[in-house]
């Protein structure tokens, strides 16, 4: 703990996803800033499923809510519980990207790569960088699960679940702009 | 030796709350999915839309990254950052003349 009163490692995560906001941050301007310019289909109102996606956000919302509860257990050595809810976000994770491989799969089939037009190059980069780091995110949290599993995390490493919680909520505000400003607003 | 916790030890919400959290969170994203539909509310579904989207990030923001409970400092390191994110994002699509609907 220095001066600020805050653990080193947890002020450096949140200096990452502050970095982690200009990141997105240009992606998602470089998508509006091309949006509509596309000279040839398919255009984004012909292809995005917004049920399918409404559904992914819902299941990547929940996955925080299990977060949290795996952080909370984990905080009160409830090492049991926060296996299992540790799992659960696990599971909700890969379920996140089974959906976005399935809407990638769908896009491909339907003639949008990211080179067809200005719309599937902004579009891949964009959703293929959050989908790379939800998938980061899974490996992160499926390897502390496995130290917890084999005994090498103890009740004072309740700050390591923490600091991964903080990055898949990160990973999950993203989504929340993402799905408004790409999907949502016509 | 300190007689206060440091802050990243400080108590955070109640299990109670992250479900309440989370149950606002699954209202509001049906209510996107749901305002889209309604043709009275195109006039108003840009501002009405970025303010729901508003809502989930700062709830997810303050209750489950607990910036609500922690130190100014992480509040600082990371809104500072987010402020000037948004600001890239609202200059260079006004540039560009793609400010959200607001086409020339």
């Amino acid at each position: 703990v220095g001066d600020t009163g805050v653990d080193h490692r947890k002020l450096a995560i949140w200096v990452f996803l502050g970095s982690e906001c200009f990141f997105f941050g240009t992606l998602i301007a470089t998508y509006l800033a091309y949006r509509g310019r596309s000279v040839v289909g398919p255009h984004p109102h012909e292809i995005l499923n917004i049920p399918l996606t409404t559904a992914s956000t819902f299941v990547l919302l929940m996955s925080s809510l299990l977060m949290v509860l795996a952080l909370a257990a984990a905080q009160r050595g409830d090492r049991r519980q926060s296996r299992i809810w540790l799992a659960l976000t696990i599971f909700f994770g890969v379920g996140f990207l089974g959906f976005q491989a399935w809407e990638f799969t769908e896009f491909i089939h339907e003639g949008l790569t990211l080179q067809t037009n200005l719309f599937g190059s902004t579009f891949f980069t964009l959703t293929g960088f959050h989908g790379g780091h939800v998938a980061i995110g899974v490996t992160w949290l499926a390897t502390l699960l496995v130290l917890d599993l084999r005994g090498r995390l103890s009740v004072g490493d309740a700050l390591k679940v923490e600091i991964a919680g903080l990055y898949w909520h990160f990973v999950d505000i993203v989504w929340i702009a993402i799905f408004t400003l790409i999907y949502l607003i016509p | 030796v300190t007689a206060t916790p440091p802050h990243d030890q400080a108590e955070h919400a109640s299990v109670a709350t992250y479900l309440k959290v989370a149950a606002i969170l699954a209202v509001i994203t049906a209510l996107e999915f749901a305002v889209i539909y309604i043709r009275a509310l195109t006039p108003i579904l840009v501002p009405l839309l970025l303010v729901m989207s508003a809502a989930k990030f700062a709830l997810v923001v303050l209750f489950f990254m607990h910036l609500r409970y922690d130190s100014k400092v992480l509040s600082t390191v990371f809104l500072g950052p987010l402020v000037i994110a948004i600001g890239i994002i609202v200059a260079l699509t006004t540039l560009t003349g793609a400010f959200l609907v607001y086409h020339r």
